[in-house]
């Protein structure tokens, strides 16, 4: 295998409130290679979100090694990591995080403000939000369209800029069983496709939609192993 | 950096735009701030053209003649409420004399007091203006009933009055006056005619005044020698010139200044022209003054929009958050958090200054209506200064809250419920 897209070596994480130090991440080592769907499971408070959130560039190590494209993420400049949030990663939250009382359009476009790419922007977010099955969607307001349509409309706001990696922070969270298996669907479908796909859970039958589970406890992995028996999202008309 | 521009203006407005109500509401302030400002500018405006057009109505040929030197381009000190005493009657009388001072028509002298005036059991306090017979030739002004006094009353010390039409009305009512006797500081006077009511110009009350021939006032009831101001009239315009010459030749030589230059005169010759100029350094600062107070409602609508700002970053925490997470730099985000403020200062500017023309313009024309002769006036300076301050105000105000707000920690914001 050539070089690994992300690599983590004893990485840890601390954080200092005061005087008190409550160290959430204990050494963690894992390589994640490009085109891998793994998920990160833990139950709550084990430490997977920070985790998440130190591989999407949103917060940083205290100590450790995060290589990411071989390039030391460690020493980069707060704007520096913001540029990577923009053209390498792309968020699905639990909680959708849309703008409130702007389109649909305005939400996928989003990303594409922020990057310096060149293009007529309305056309690659309205191809996006095809290819999520939510064409039909552009002009309406975040709080005119369902739940499922709302995760399905983050997806495409993370997928617009061409990102490496996809970060799924338990996106079926807040969704019914359908729309969940909707949006796992797109997921793993986005995978096939050649991305490369994070997924933080909790869920045992959720992270089994992916190829490799990371188990994390107490800040550190419990278990890192291939998923054998992989759980596929059936929605037909989704997988179509 | 221009992409960067326009887009942290695009968010800025659909930022806005997605709160219309409070966008609003936020700008009122600056609104009425900028109108505020623009009014009172405009108002004053017109009210100094009417001064001055009035005072100009008065008669641009007049000179005035002041006791004490002046300062350089200020009022004189007599002006100021300091009593000087350089200039008397007789003064007065030698500028009137067509060998000193030959382009003159009249003169008018005055030594001004105040008394209480008794007809009977009803008593009125008013102004009491020690004048000359000149003064109907130089100030104008007609008598109504009866008659001015005469040279022979303005140099005996009789007691005669002329009353101003509204001594008349509070001292009589519709009483006779002429022919009266009344009373002025315990002094017993004949009341020889009524003035023709002639109303408030330039500050000063012509109706509220009563007229005695100078020396009784000086003698009588002032007890004093010498006079507060000398009016002249010179009988054509091109000659104003050289009438003040002559008058101050004159007076030079009477108070025994051999100076020439001025710098030694104990005494001020004005024409109307440098008084309307005084007149205009006054309004101006008065104007200037006024519209600094309502430059304050712009402060506080500045810290209304602080205010705003603020709640506006808590609100939108999770906002913030996203598009860190998608990939908006600290400076980014300050930018659209500031670029809203100024939208909003910069808009209600625009419309504080439309509604504050139009209201101005409303005024003037009501101001017309009524009679005065009062002009629309909103200057391109206060535009620009009203729009301007309110853009800065913005700057201001809105770049704590905007730094506030790139300062998040992204994953707090997601957090923040």
């Amino acid at each position: 295998m050539s070089n690994p897209l992300i690599e983590i070596k004893n990485l840890e994480k601390e954080y200092v409130s005061g005087e008190v130090v409550t160290k959430v991440l204990h050494g963690l080592s894992f390589n994640i290679n490009k085109g891998e769907f793994v998920s990160i499971m833990g139950p709550s408070g084990s430490g997977k979100s920070t985790l998440m959130h130190i591989l999407g560039f949103l917060d940083r190590l205290s100590t450790g090694k995060y290589l990411f494209n071989n390039k030391d993420v460690t020493q980069l400049e707060d704007d520096e990591l913001a540029l990577l949030r923009n053209e390498e990663v792309g968020f699905v939250f639990q909680a959708f995080n849309l703008l409130p009382r702007t389109t649909v359009l305005d939400n996928v476009k989003l990303p594409l403000l922020y990057s310096n790419k060149k293009g007529n922007i309305d056309e690659i977010a309205t191809k996006v939000l095809e290819s999520v099955g939510l064409g039909h969607r552009v002009n309406y307001f975040t709080n005119q369209i369902s739940g499922g349509e709302k995760q399905r409309v983050a997806i495409a706001r993370a997928l617009v800029n061409n990102p490496s990696i996809i970060f799924a922070d338990e996106p079926t969270g807040n969704l019914d069983s359908k729309s969940g298996v909707q949006v796992m669907a797109i997921l793993q479908k986005l995978n096939d496709l050649g991305n490369t796909i994070i997924l933080v859970t909790h869920e045992t039958y959720t992270s089994e939609h992916a190829k490799r589970i990371i188990k994390i406890k107490d800040g550190m992995i419990e278990e890192d192993y291939l998923v054998k028996n992989r759980r596929y999202a059936n929605d037909g008309e989704m997988l179509k | 950096m221009f992409n960067n521009f326009v887009q942290a203006i695009k968010s800025s407005i659909s930022a806005l735009l997605a709160n219309k109500g409070r966008s609003f509401l936020t700008m009122l302030g600056i609104i009425i701030g900028v109108g505020a400002v623009i009014i009172i500018i405009a108002v004053g405006a017109g009210a100094q053209s009417l001064i001055v057009s009035q005072v100009k109505g008065l008669g641009s040929n007049l000179v005035g003649i002041l006791p004490g030197k002046s300062e350089e381009k200020g009022p004189p000190a007599s002006v100021m409420g300091i009593v000087i005493t350089t200039l008397t009657y007789d003064d007065a009388q030698a500028i009137n004399d067509k060998k000193n001072v030959p382009n003159l028509v009249d003169v008018s002298a005055y030594t001004k007091s105040i008394g209480t005036l008794a007809w009977g059991s009803n008593t009125y306090d008013t102004s009491l203006s020690g004048s000359t017979v000149g003064y109907l030739e130089v100030e104008g002004g007609e008598v109504a009933e009866g008659r001015f006094f005469t040279k022979e009353e303005e140099k005996n010390l009789s007691r005669v009055v002329v009353l101003g039409s509204e001594v008349k009305d509070q001292l009589f009512g519709t009483s006779e006056a002429v022919g009266q006797r009344i009373k002025i500081n315990k002094h017993s006077f004949e009341v020889i005619g009524v003035m023709k009511e002639r109303g408030t110009v330039a500050f000063q009350n012509y109706d509220d005044q009563v007229f005695i021939p100078i020396i009784t006032v000086q003698k009588l009831i002032a007890g004093v020698n010498h006079l507060g101001l000398i009016r002249a009239k010179v009988d054509n315009q091109d000659n104003i010139a050289v009438a003040m010459k002559d008058i101050e030749i004159t007076l030079r030589e009477r108070h025994n200044i051999s100076d020439e230059s001025g710098a030694s005169d104990d005494f001020t010759v004005q024409s109307a022209d440098t008084a309307l100029d005084m007149l205009k350094t006054i309004t101006n600062a008065l104007k200037y003054f006024l519209a600094a107070i309502a430059s304050l409602s712009l402060l506080v609508g500045g810290i209304g929009i602080m205010n705003i700002m603020l709640v506006s970053v808590t609100e939108r925490t999770r906002e913030i958050g996203l598009r860190k997470a998608v990939g908006a730099t600290n400076f980014k985000i300050r930018s659209q958090f500031l670029f809203e403020a100024i939208i909003i200062t910069f808009l209600g500017g625009i419309i504080g200054m439309i509604g504050g023309t139009v209201i101005s313009f409303l005024i003037a024309k009501v101001a017309v209506f009524l009679g005065y002769d009062w002009e629309f006036l909103v200057s391109i300076f206060s535009i620009l200064l009203a729009v301007s301050v309110s853009i800065s105000v913005g700057i201001i105000f809105g770049l704590y809250p905007a730094i506030k707000a790139s300062k998040l920690n992204p994953i707090e914001a997601l957090r923040y419920e």
